[in-house]
């Protein structure tokens, strides 16, 4: 099986699905001749055709409205936002339009569109190209939100996303970009959104977490296990609707849990896991839950010491897991 | 005898009564909402009434059946054409479970039906803008030869998706019509805090495809400036936006009081101009109805109205437990 990087297997899902189904076509802003700012499309514009990887006008509402329309109609679209940050002006269309079309037509109509966006810092992107935007649409019925972490997931998360019936938001973490590497078979697969997966199997302490940070967890999990400490690690993968039934299921494992995410704190991802696990198995608990989530500041500072202050490392969540097992 | 105006723009004597009939029935089903919601017994309306003209002339020069249509809440008549019924907006009327738009869902206006192709519509105003111009944008992937057609009042000609998709749709040549209902008010804003330009037609320019601007009270004219903008469409010469001008001869819905933004003096005067009156009298002065047929004509939209309405009183609700169903598909 061949290692792969996160956004070959990002580029190898397009391609896959858009060979399967003639209805698939991308849309965003560089998408063609360019191949994309991350270069996430690259190579597709020459198999496929500008027909069908579309450089659109310089207009987020647009590039996800159109798409809308598109898949309403019974065609496959993935509209990408270059950024996530810059989704803020098609949240209108996501949220009132995409999310509702099933419900408000009494299932008449849906709408199957992916909207693919990076997601998240550490790469010099300050304030408007390091924003975590999932916390503002993952309490959004009608919506899936998908944050895979390794290429394994992404390649079959996306694929599930481009045949999903409903509308799919798929964050990327543009640091996985090139960083993260893994195995990833040649093959046609999907995997299943809204389940979450077992990273490491522990015994002491649970950690819950997606994207980058899910990296920092493993990394950290396996200096711990040379203090003798055995961490349970689950990847969310899906952040709406959650995998409920996972997070209990790890919580009551250990009995001790901490909750790891890049976005900030309060009113993130792990407010809500926190609350699953309130509700579902406080009485297995060991510790209070633990939260080890990016500052409650707007956005991510440019300047280098501020940008790493704003972070989270393999070292910061090493100690956050090192004083829950001790609690 | 007057010219018969619409023969010299393609419409038989039997399509422009039929168009009266639209027109008529569009006016009967707002005016008996407007009683059932004083009465108490529906708790919302929002009102065609002056732009029937504009939206039966235009729905005229579509194909029923294979053309799309992204309309706004106002758009009573032009959903008559493509097929709704009055039972099927008085179960919208009444919230009731049968309601093909919603099922009871959305207040009424928010038309939608895919045996129609009617795209299921939203409130936020002109999200269904970008919405037409992706259909447009399937259908030429698909190299079918369908036209869209996407409506939305002067006021929504502010909104950014409707500068985005008028944008996307001029670049990539689509099959769109844009067709702006300009009733003078937005709420109860008037054009001229709406617009520093002298029309809304004359936003077009800036994405390269033509502008229309049309009297909205006559819909043979209307019919005239729709089906040279299909034809343009439907043979790759891309979009049209159209703005046809009229009046909101009502308050904006049942739940606003326009004595507080204009004159009556001023709703007085342009209820002379009403286009149900206007276009009735041309096809009196044409010699295609006269009184007797009127009356026959007015007779039969009543009984449709009526049937509709108790029909929508007595059929049953949604079952309560029903709004836990069509979050995702199954």
């Amino acid at each position: 099986m061949a290692v792969i990087s996160f956004i070959d297997a990002i580029t190898m899902a397009m391609r896959e699905e858009m060979r399967r189904d003639p209805n698939v076509f991308i849309l965003g802003e560089d998408v063609g001749v360019r191949g994309g700012v991350f270069r996430a499309t690259v190579g597709l514009i020459e198999e496929f055709g500008e027909e069908r990887v579309i450089d659109t006008p310089l207009a987020e509402s647009a590039i996800v409205g159109v798409g809308i329309g598109a898949a309403a109609y019974g065609m496959r679209p993935i509209a990408e936002i270059q950024f996530a940050d810059f989704i803020m002006p098609a949240v209108n269309q996501i949220v009132s339009e995409a999310a509702k079309m099933r419900y408000r037509s009494n299932g008449d109509w849906f709408c199957p569109i992916t909207i693919r966006a990076p997601f998240g810092g550490g790469v010099h992107g300050a304030l408007y190209h390091s924003q975590s935007v999932e916390a503002l649409f993952t309490n959004v019925p009608g919506l899936k939100v998908v944050a895979p972490s390794t290429p394994y997931d992404a390649k079959g998360l996306l694929k599930a996303a481009i045949r999903d019936d409903d509308p799919v938001l798929f964050f990327e973490h543009k640091r996985c970009y090139r960083l993260i590497k893994g195995e990833v078979p040649e093959e046609d697969y999907v995997l299943p959104i809204g389940k979450a997966d077992v990273k490491r199997e522990g015994t002491d302490i649970t950690v819950i977490s997606y994207g980058l940070t899910l990296h920092f967890c493993l990394q950290a999990a396996e200096k711990l296990a040379e203090e003798g400490i055995s961490a349970h690690v689950l990847d969310l993968r899906t952040l709406y609707p959650l995998d409920k039934e996972a997070i209990a299921e790890a919580a009551a494992k250990t009995g001790k849990v901490l909750i790891v995410h890049e976005d900030n704190k309060e009113g993130g991802v792990g407010a809500e896991v926190a609350a699953v696990i309130a509700e579902q198995c406080l009485f297995d608990l060991d510790a209070p839950i633990k939260r080890l989530c990016g500052p409650d500041v707007p956005a991510m500072p440019y300047s280098p010491p501020m940008e790493k202050f704003f972070m989270l490392n393999p070292d910061k969540v090493l100690e956050a897991m090192r004083e829950l097992a001790h609690f | 005898m007057t010219t018969k105006r619409h023969e010299q723009v393609g419409l038989t004597d039997a399509q422009v009564l039929d168009m009266y009939y639209y027109m008529l029935l569009a006016r009967k089903i707002d005016e008996r909402q407007w009683l059932l919601n004083r009465a108490g017994k529906v708790p919302f309306v929002i009102s065609c009434q002056g732009q029937e003209a504009a939206q039966v002339g235009a729905a005229f020069a579509l194909r029923k059946g294979k053309d799309y249509l992204c309309p706004y809440y106002r758009d009573l008549g032009v959903v008559l054409v493509f097929g709704q019924t009055a039972r099927d907006c008085m179960l919208s009327a009444f919230a009731k479970a049968e309601d093909p738009n919603s099922g009871g869902r959305q207040m009424p206006g928010h038309f939608g039906g895919k045996k129609w192709n009617i795209l299921t519509g939203s409130s936020p105003v002109t999200t269904q803008v970008p919405h037409a111009v992706g259909i447009a944008l399937a259908g030429k992937m698909q190299k079918k030869d369908f036209v869209v057609y996407t409506s939305f009042g002067e006021g929504s000609s502010n909104q950014g998706d409707f500068h985005e998709g008028a944008n996307f749709a001029g670049v990539h040549k689509l099959p769109v019509i844009f067709f702006c209902e300009n009733n003078k008010y937005a709420i109860s804003v008037p054009l001229k805090k709406q617009l520093a330009c002298e029309s809304v037609a004359d936003r077009a320019i800036g994405y390269g495809f033509p502008g229309v601007s049309v009297d909205g009270n006559d819909p043979i004219e209307v019919y005239r400036v729709m089906k040279e903008a299909v034809e343009r469409a439907r043979s790759g010469g891309g979009p049209t936006l159209i703005e046809a001008v009229m009046y909101r001869l009502v308050p904006h819905s049942s739940d606003d009081d326009d004595r507080t933004y204009r004159t009556r003096e001023e709703v007085e005067e342009a209820k002379k101009k009403d286009p149900i009156l206007l276009f009735g009298q041309y096809l009196k002065e044409v010699g295609l109805m006269d009184e007797n047929k009127e009356q026959d004509l007015l007779a039969r939209v009543q009984m449709e109205v009526d049937e509709a309405t108790e029909y929508a009183e007595n059929a049953p609700y949604p079952a309560p437990e029903s709004t836990l169903t069509h979050v995702y598909g199954e």
